[in-house]
């Protein structure tokens, strides 16, 4: 592989790395690990732990994929290899 | 109009609808039936992805599961959707610039062997075929219940009509119908929602009236709920979680993995023109599920709360539900519950024969509510309501009007009907394009190839039907086993494939065997041998659940894991894959020279 190439999965991997760390986050962690300490907060008339289970996690993960989709194709023509 | 006409207006008109798009989206080619030309745009294939995915038990049977789990149902929201995340990074933007018309031929020429792009067939064919039976069960439930028809002729109807728009049509008839589809499923899963928040809560908008006042009250919904849940002797609604929560993160791991596995979905970023296409229409594709999957817990808590305020008139005035005048007489209940009394669906039995509805939790272990429960002369649960009931009748329910009625009818049968043609492409090109022209007629025209495709397309609905009107008694199992197959042997095999530059042929193979046996010995042991009642094993292997308190359902991602592990293994003890595959993989790294999607069987 040259310099390149290795930099552009480099990036990529960093970007993974930062989105699926979110995405474990707000599901597993807010939502299902910690939820009786989020539960403690309220948000409207929802508990903040039982809210990230029932709606916060798909909304986040709707937001990070688009979040992902555009730094992707920023990391794509940083290194040149966008498509034309 | 009475009821039943309406029903069949508005069913006739979505059926016509859809034999409209696939007569002008027919398929002349083998690209147009695997891949619809390649042409789709993000968004159109994001939201025929969404109707693809959301199946029968997604439109019908979720809301009703997350009513009756509370907390815990979380899981199938946070699972099925978090799978999308793993699809959109991980898996699709690669495949899709891998440029082939199915999985089963990434992993063959990705692990250069014929066997390991069998073994992806045989996997896929057991997940989809398991998957669409239940979709066939699911039209013939629709039809019953909604046209009046027995289940039988529901199953031959929802056949011929799969048969003329995806035999037809292939993957462009597909696309363009379940687009329609999805515009008819949304539209009917939302309109009952905003009704019943509307009257709820005043909040026209489901996913805020979940989390809103009562109207006239100066209590949440949520709040009111878990106390008079908490009186009945029922888990409090917001904090139940599933088994433990080890159970409920493995399962939601499972589901996510499972999702991002199933071939049927990952197929249709094929169909995309460009890789970053394939990346934001995973995007899109998620908006729309969205829209219903955040719709779902807020149909599950206020359909719990107008269930439990209908049989105990105690909850709306914030009395005393033990009183004996709080309990619904047998005499006034309302039309609905006679009606979905008939369909079985809904069983009343007075069993302390006072002519009154009790209905609680009377497994309960809370010393006060038996207590009450006693003292009140109730004799145990006299109401118990199919999960099914929650979305189907929910217009009932709230008493909305007779269209509304009549279009979740139609609603349930889009999303039966799409997911079920989503499958079935699936299945008919891993036979015509990884079996026949993969394995055993390399040399097969495009012609004989797309005839092959119809004809193993028109034999798998038969197939699907026959096992939909004669279900072998493992209906609910089947899912729960299609999931596990995608996450343990599918999903590990194409992320090596893609992020292992140096995983070879041996360790892929090992690592898919080793991940659907155990998937499949840890299924069986609960559930019998194939789902055939009386071979289960669970003395073998120490009881239900014996992995940590995981249920089988559930243990997908631990097949994974294991899939994962005996993969790497295995790599290290053998030779590393030849040059020109990992030149292979770094050329799927790159965006650049994505071109359009061909069948060539290059070696």
């Amino acid at each position: 592989m040259d310099k390149n190439s290795e930099a552009y999965w480099k990036a990529t991997l960093g970007l993974l790395t930062k989105i699926l760390s979110v995405w474990f986050i707000v599901s597993f962690g807010a939502g299902i690990l910690f939820v009786d300490l989020f539960n403690k907060i309220h948000l409207g008339g929802y508990p903040l732990g039982f809210w990230f289970a029932h709606q916060g996690s798909m909304y986040i993960f709707v937001a990070l994929i688009f979040i992902y989709a555009k730094k992707m194709g920023e990391i794509d023509r940083k290194f040149d290899v966008h498509e034309d | 109009m009475d009821l039943q006409t309406t029903i069949y207006l508005v069913v006739g008109a979505s059926f016509a609808l859809y034999i409209g798009i696939a007569f002008w989206a027919r398929a002349g080619s083998t690209s147009e039936f695997y891949v619809a030309g390649g042409g789709v745009g993000p968004r159109l294939n994001g939201m025929a992805t969404a109707a693809d995915w959301m199946s029968a038990a997604s439109f019908i049977s979720m809301a009703g599961l997350i009513s009756n789990m509370g907390y815990g149902g979380g899981l199938f929201l946070m699972g099925w959707t978090g799978g999308y995340v793993l699809l959109a990074l991980l898996l699709a933007p690669y495949l899709r610039k891998f440029g082939k018309f199915t999985v089963p031929q990434f992993i063959g020429d990705r692990f250069y062997s014929k066997s390991a792009s069998t073994v992806a067939v045989l996997c896929l064919l057991t997940a989809s075929l398991t998957y669409v039976i239940g979709q066939m069960t699911g039209v013939g439930v629709a039809f019953s219940r909604f046209l009046g028809v027995s289940s039988e002729t529901g199953i031959y109807v929802g056949m011929g009509i799969v048969f003329m728009y995806a035999v037809l049509g292939g993957m462009k008839g597909i696309t363009y119908t379940q687009v329609a589809q999805y515009c008819v499923l949304i539209f009917a899963y939302t309109v009952p929602a905003i009704f019943i928040s509307m009257h709820l809560t005043g909040n026209p908008i489901p996913q805020l009236g979940l989390g809103s006042n009562l109207v006239g009250q100066d209590i949440s919904l949520l709040q009111k709920l878990d106390t008079i849940v908490v009186e009945l002797g029922f888990g409090q609604y917001t904090t139940t979680t599933a088994g433990s929560t080890l159970n409920m993160f493995v399962y939601t791991m499972s589901l996510m993995i499972g999702t991002a596995g199933l071939p049927h979905v990952i197929m249709r970023f094929f169909t995309v023109p460009t890789v970053a296409a394939a990346r934001s229409s995973a995007g899109w594709a998620l908006v729309f599920i969205a829209i219903l999957y955040t719709t779902a817990p807020a149909v599950a808590g206020m359909a719990k709360y107008n269930l439990i305020s209908t049989v105990n008139t105690a909850v709306a005035t914030n009395g005393d539900m033990y009183a004996v005048e709080s309990s619904l007489e047998v005499a006034k209940q309302p039309d609905w519950m006679n009606r979905w009394a008939k369909t079985g669906l809904l069983k009343f039995e007075d069993k302390n024969g006072d002519g009154r509805i009790q209905y609680y939790n009377d497994k309960t272990k809370n010393p006060d509510v038996i207590a009450k429960a006693e003292a009140a002369g109730w004799k145990g649960n006299e109401l118990s309501v199919n999960a099914d009931i929650i979305v189907l009748a929910n217009p009932e329910i709230a008493l909305l009007p007779n269209w509304v009625i009549a279009l979740v009818a139609a609603g349930g049968l889009a999303a039966a009907l799409s997911t079920a043609a989503g499958l079935l492409l699936a299945i008919s090109s891993a036979i015509s394009h990884d079996l026949v022209k993969g394995v055993f007629n390399p040399n097969i025209s495009e012609k004989g190839e797309l005839m092959a495709g119809k004809i193993a397309m028109a034999v798998s609905i038969v197939v699907a039907g026959y096992l939909g009107l004669n279900p072998p008694g493992f209906a609910a199992g089947t899912v729960a086993l299609a999931f596990g197959i995608a996450a343990s042997s599918l999903f590990p095999a194409i992320m090596m494939g893609i992020f292992s530059k140096k995983m070879n042929k041996e360790g892929a193979i090992a690592g898919m065997l080793s991940g659907l046996f155990i998937t499949l010995f840890y299924v069986f042991a609960h559930k019998g041998l194939f789902f055939i009642k009386g071979t289960e094993y669970l003395d073998l292997i120490g009881g239900p659940n014996p992995f940590f308190g995981i249920t089988p359902e559930a243990f997908g991602a631990i097949g994974a894991l294991v899939n994962f592990g005996v993969a790497f293994l295995v790599d290290k003890f053998t030779k590393e894959p030849p040059e020109h595959i990992q030149h292979l993989v770094e050329a799927v790294r790159t965006p650049r020279g994505a071109k359009a999607v061909d069948g060539s069987h290059a070696h």
